[in-house]
């Protein structure tokens, strides 16, 4: 529900937001466009850190593809691919059940998180005066719980970091959206760094 | 305008999930491109986090919703699931607008 209410404060239109969930079906993505476009960002802003977050399922899918049908047809289950279905499908590997594990874990995903972007929408767009109502510090607590979740060494605290300090500075001097954007080099930073 | 990046997105997003069945695996096999990878979600949604409790167009301001992003940083340390971190960030940032 909270990516259809924020889709819709964020100024996004009831079909636009499910457009998002049906077709691009990948949560941070969508939360990351709606965001960028809310702080009043262009469509290039908006586009490209929804993109950066979508390569994570480019590696989920090569992941996976064992468990999946050749293409054209794969092509249809690849839509399937995001975090829950792919860690599902690698976790039920040894028992043998990854597609079928891939599979009611990605429509059950699918057709709850549907549901709900609707019903949020819903919501959202009979509110007329989202801050009074605190909607403002949604899209906030959602990054923040998905930032959590995928946290865990003292490396990822160092790109959280270094990605606030670089957003920091650049919300007075830059475009809305480019701070986004430029926090990837953190990433990149951190990375090369730890590859060496 | 927000219709054509929402068509990007999607049509974007999609060949995302495709391009992982066409790749040859040797492609992103290497060790930066993996913590690249691994890294880049941390970045980019912390960078949203920062933008959206701290930002007023390209004003840098501390207002209600740094509360609210306390109250949910406080239940996620013990925790909680999102859905209680979101009610948690809505319920206090209003309450403090109200005060």
């Amino acid at each position: 529900m909270s990516f259809g209410a924020l889709a819709v404060s964020a100024g996004l239109s009831l079909w636009q937001a499910c457009a998002l969930s049906l077709l691009a079906f990948t949560g941070a993505s969508q939360f990351a466009l709606v965001g960028v476009l809310g702080a009043g960002g262009g469509v290039a802003a908006g586009v490209a850190p929804a993109l950066l977050l979508g390569v994570r399922n480019t590696l989920y899918a090569l992941r996976v593809r064992g468990h999946l049908r050749p293409l054209p047809v794969g092509a249809a289950e690849a839509h399937l691919v995001i975090d829950e279905s792919s860690g599902m499908a690698i976790a039920h590997e040894r028992a043998g059940h990854a597609r079928v594990a891939f599979f009611i874990t990605g429509f059950a995903v699918f057709a709850l998180w549907n549901a709900g972007t609707l019903l949020g929408a819903l919501a959202g767009s009979h509110v007329s005066d989202p801050r009074r109502f605190g909607i403002d510090a949604a899209g906030p607590a959602v990054y923040l719980a998905l930032v959590w979740a995928q946290v865990g060494g003292r490396r990822d605290v160092v790109v959280a970091a270094l990605a606030a300090g670089i957003t920091l500075v650049l919300i007075p001097v830059a475009p809305a959206g480019v701070p986004v954007l430029a926090s990837a080099a953190a990433a990149v930073a951190v990375a090369v760094w730890s590859a060496r | 305008m927000t219709w054509l990046a929402v068509g990007l997105t999607c049509a974007g997003c999609y060949s995302l999930k495709v391009a992982g069945l066409l790749v040859p695996p040797r492609l992103l096999e290497g060790r930066r491109t993996a913590l690249v990878i691994r890294y880049l979600p941390i970045a980019l949604l912390t960078s949203l986090v920062v933008t959206q409790a701290f930002s007023t167009r390209s004003a840098l301001v501390v207002d209600a919703r740094a509360a609210g992003l306390a109250a949910a940083a406080l239940t996620l340390l013990l925790r909680a699931p999102l859905a209680l971190a979101l009610a948690a960030a809505v319920v206090v940032t209003a309450l403090v607008r109200l005060a």
